[in-house]
């Protein structure tokens, strides 16, 4: 009977010991599981899997599970519901306002320090887009640089030897390069002004001609602010050139944009204002395109080089459950230098980072290097980061478009109404109600 | 006194069936409507942005409404004009093709096919169609006007003509009420016709003395039902923006700079209730937003039922 409790005990303690053991080896082959949400698809989700697979190697103590396609509306709504990833990126920067100032987003600044990331890594447009309120709530993950794109064939063939620098030089190159059927209508038009067409925004027009959208006190100040009176006459004069009708008539039979009938791609437009993810676009699609990129030419000649910046933010939600783990990857995505390069190599955007814009992993394209430029040019700009998000441009832009089809006879009255109903939308989505 | 206290136990009973059989949907009732409702005039007196608790701000969100913000009245004239136009034109048509197909002779079937068909596709299929052919640089209507020697319009692209060019688009795809019709204009006892007419009324008195008063509770199914569908005139206003302001690859992400293209003259109340809510994240005004488009919808049914006492006839009353 002794012997028989002896074993017992023998075979408890061996099955103790097994379990234990067992349960240890799971423990440490158990990585920290990490849930990233990203807005890419198709082959640029491709090329952050890969990314974050190499994260993955060189961090075994993680299990990363990238999700695809994400818009700002299903962030909201999982931080909302308690079901937030541990990493959230967003495809632009026009809801920092609402990110940052809800803490929706959580504030980086004390992990930044404890890490030593100085936001001194980082041109200062970037920083400024990825922060709002004295909260820094995202870092920049690749940045889109505009600029201009001229059709090399089209500039020979009309006599122009290089792009404009200008203001007079687009303007009378345009119309050079601006060919009509006989009946008056658009075949080829030199640069699309309209606001609405492809990239055309006024954040992004408004630029090379120096506007600001707000004073020191942070009040709109569009109608006192020369340079938007300026370019809106500018702007008008010359889709009046075209003629309005003519130039709806003629973007109604022009191709999507992200397709391979592209205007600028197949030659019916001979600039185009557009980012450098253009660039990639071509090479795919009209390889033999004969092509240029320049920076947009400027009213003030201090601002030309300069240009519109913006790009995809990532951060960590509220609720969080690792958030430590979180932060590590967000810290290596967005300040290593190789893992930039090699991510803005994959999908030709702009790193972001000022160290690795001169990385030598990056592949050398000569018309990509103009937005390497760009991005680095200390005057160039972006959106405006307000509480109320993308409604405050979008309500600048729901004016141009009416000012551009003849709707606003007196501009700076019109813009001074302009002025009160951007105060009055922020003071609103700051929940203080009508001013 | 026993027999009343059974008569009572049977009324409870019947009562208690009666709540049972109920119970789904006052359960779908509460969840689905009460529920919201009550939180839709509860959020509208607070900033709520989605993603901090909301904050009391009493009418806040209705002063900015009413008096700020730019693009309410906008979309108000919008949605009434299309209340205005479509709803009285789809009603003529359905009625007016349910007459011919009541008429009909020899391929009945068929002509009830293909009037019905277009309801069957879906809206954002339907709205891709008409933008695609209306597209005043490319589409086939522009085409053949062309070949014709007339200069066609924008449609789409244009803002006196996109409204219109909805229009068509619901005329088009008046289906279902037409069915309603017909199945209305049907059930009209032939006997009355034949009365009528020994009496010597002619085919326009016939339809002002017997058709329109038999059909008329259908008439009235079919204004309130429109009007109602007008107040939430959605999906083709902000598809048809989108793909018209050249997204016609992303009809289903149209970005908010494009909402209510062209000149926001398709911005509708809902497609600009929406953008407040999901797209600037103001859940508050959108809510304040709601309950108005709730108000007015309850006055607007309220009042077409009132009047409809003078001229609809309800059978056997």
């Amino acid at each position: 009977m002794k012997r028989v409790a002896m074993a017992v005990a023998l075979l408890a303690v061996a099955l103790t010991a097994v379990g234990v053991a067992s349960g240890a080896a799971r423990h440490r082959s158990s990585p920290t599981k990490l849930t990233v949400w990203v807005g890419w698809s198709a082959r640029e989700l491709s090329a952050f899997k890969q990314l974050a697979a190499e994260y993955q190697k060189a961090n075994p103590g993680v299990a990363l599970n990238v999700v695809g396609s994400i818009n700002d509306n299903k962030i909201v709504a999982a931080i909302r519901a308690g079901t937030a990833p541990d990493v959230v990126s967003s495809f632009n920067s026009y809801d920092v306002g609402i990110y940052c100032g809800t803490g929706g987003w959580i504030d980086l600044t004390s992990l930044m320090k404890g890490s030593g990331i100085s936001t001194s890594m980082f041109p200062a447009t970037t920083n400024y887009y990825t922060q709002y309120g004295g909260k820094k709530c995202a870092l920049p993950l690749l940045a889109d640089t505009y600029g201009l794109y001229y059709n090399k064939a089209l500039f020979k063939k009309a006599g122009i030897a290089g792009p404009p620098k200008t203001i007079a030089q687009l303007t009378a190159d345009a119309k050079k390069l601006t060919v009509r059927n006989p009946d008056g209508s658009l075949k080829q038009v030199g640069i699309d002004p309209f606001i609405g067409f492809y990239e055309n925004v006024p954040e992004r027009w408004i630029l090379p001609w120096g506007g600001t959208y707000t004073d020191s006190k942070g009040k709109a100040h569009l109608a006192s602010d020369s340079a938007w009176g300026k370019w809106l006459t500018w702007q008008k004069q010359l889709i009046d050139w075209y003629g309005y009708d003519n130039l709806v008539k003629f973007q109604a039979g022009l191709g999507d944009e992200f397709s391979a009938s592209n205007a600028f791609e197949v030659g019916k437009v001979a600039m185009n204002l557009d980012g450098e993810w253009r660039v990639a676009f071509i090479k795919a699609e009209h390889p033999t395109l004969d092509y240029g990129t320049a920076p947009m030419p400027a009213a003030n000649p201090s601002l030309y080089g300069s240009g519109y910046i913006n790009g995809t933010i990532i951060g960590i939600p509220k609720n969080g459950k690792h958030t430590p783990q979180a932060w590590n990857f967000v810290k290596w995505v967005t300040t290593n230098t190789h893992a930039l390069a090699e991510f803005s190599n994959a999908i030709k955007n702009v790193p972001s980072t000022t160290a690795s814009t001169h990385s030598k992993e990056l592949i050398p394209d000569a018309h990509f290097a103009t937005f390497l430029k760009i991005f680095a040019n200390p005057k160039s700009g972006t959106s405006p980061i307000m509480a109320s998000g993308a409604s405050y441009t979008n309500l600048v832009q729901n004016f141009v478009t009416k000012w551009q089809a003849g709707q606003v006879k007196n501009l700076p009255g019109g813009l001074s109404t302009l002025d009160k109903q951007l105060d009055a939308q922020v003071s609103q989505a700051k929940g203080g109600g009508v001013p | 006194m026993e027999r009343r206290r059974a008569r009572s136990r049977a009324a409870w009973r019947r009562r208690r069936l009666v709540l049972i059989l109920m119970s789904p949907w006052l359960v779908g009732f509460s969840v689905f409507f009460g529920y919201p409702l009550v939180m839709s005039a509860y959020l509208s007196l607070n900033h709520y942005d989605l993603l901090s608790a909301p904050r009391w701000v009493g009418l806040a969100n209705y002063r900015y409404l009413f008096s700020v913000d730019p693009q309410t009245w906008t979309a108000v004239r919008n949605t009434l004009w299309m209340i205005g136009v479509l709803v009285p034109l789809q009603v003529l048509s359905a009625f007016g093709l349910a007459l011919m197909l009541a008429r009909a002779r020899a391929g009945v079937g068929i002509f009830r096919t293909i009037f019905y068909l277009p309801a069957l596709a879906p809206p954002v299929a339907a709205t891709l169609g008409f933008v695609f052919i209306l597209n005043p640089a490319t589409g086939p209507v522009n085409t053949i006007l062309s070949h014709l020697g007339i200069s066609g319009p924008l449609w789409f692209q244009d803002p006196s003509w996109s409204k219109p060019s909805l229009v068509m688009l619901g005329i088009w795809g008046v289906g279902n009420t037409m069915i309603i019709f017909l199945a209305a204009v049907l059930d009209v006892p032939r006997t009355l016709y034949e009365s009528a007419q020994l009496d010597g009324a002619g085919p326009l008195q016939r339809m002002r003395y017997v058709t329109l008063p038999s059909i008329s509770p259908v008439l009235l199914f079919a204004a309130v039902l429109g009007v109602i569908q007008g107040l939430q005139y959605f999906t083709q206003a902000y598809v048809a923006a989108g793909v018209a302001a050249g997204q016609a690859s992303q009809a289903a992400d149209v970005t908010a700079a494009s909402l209510g293209y062209p000149l926001d003259s398709t911005l509708m109340y809902p497609v600009l209730l929406y953008q407040h809510g999901f797209t600037d994240f103001q859940m508050g005004y959108a809510s304040a937003m709601a309950m108005f488009l709730f108000v007015v919808s309850f006055a607007v049914t309220l009042t077409i039922v009132l009047n409809s006492r003078r001229w609809v006839h309800e059978a056997g009353r």
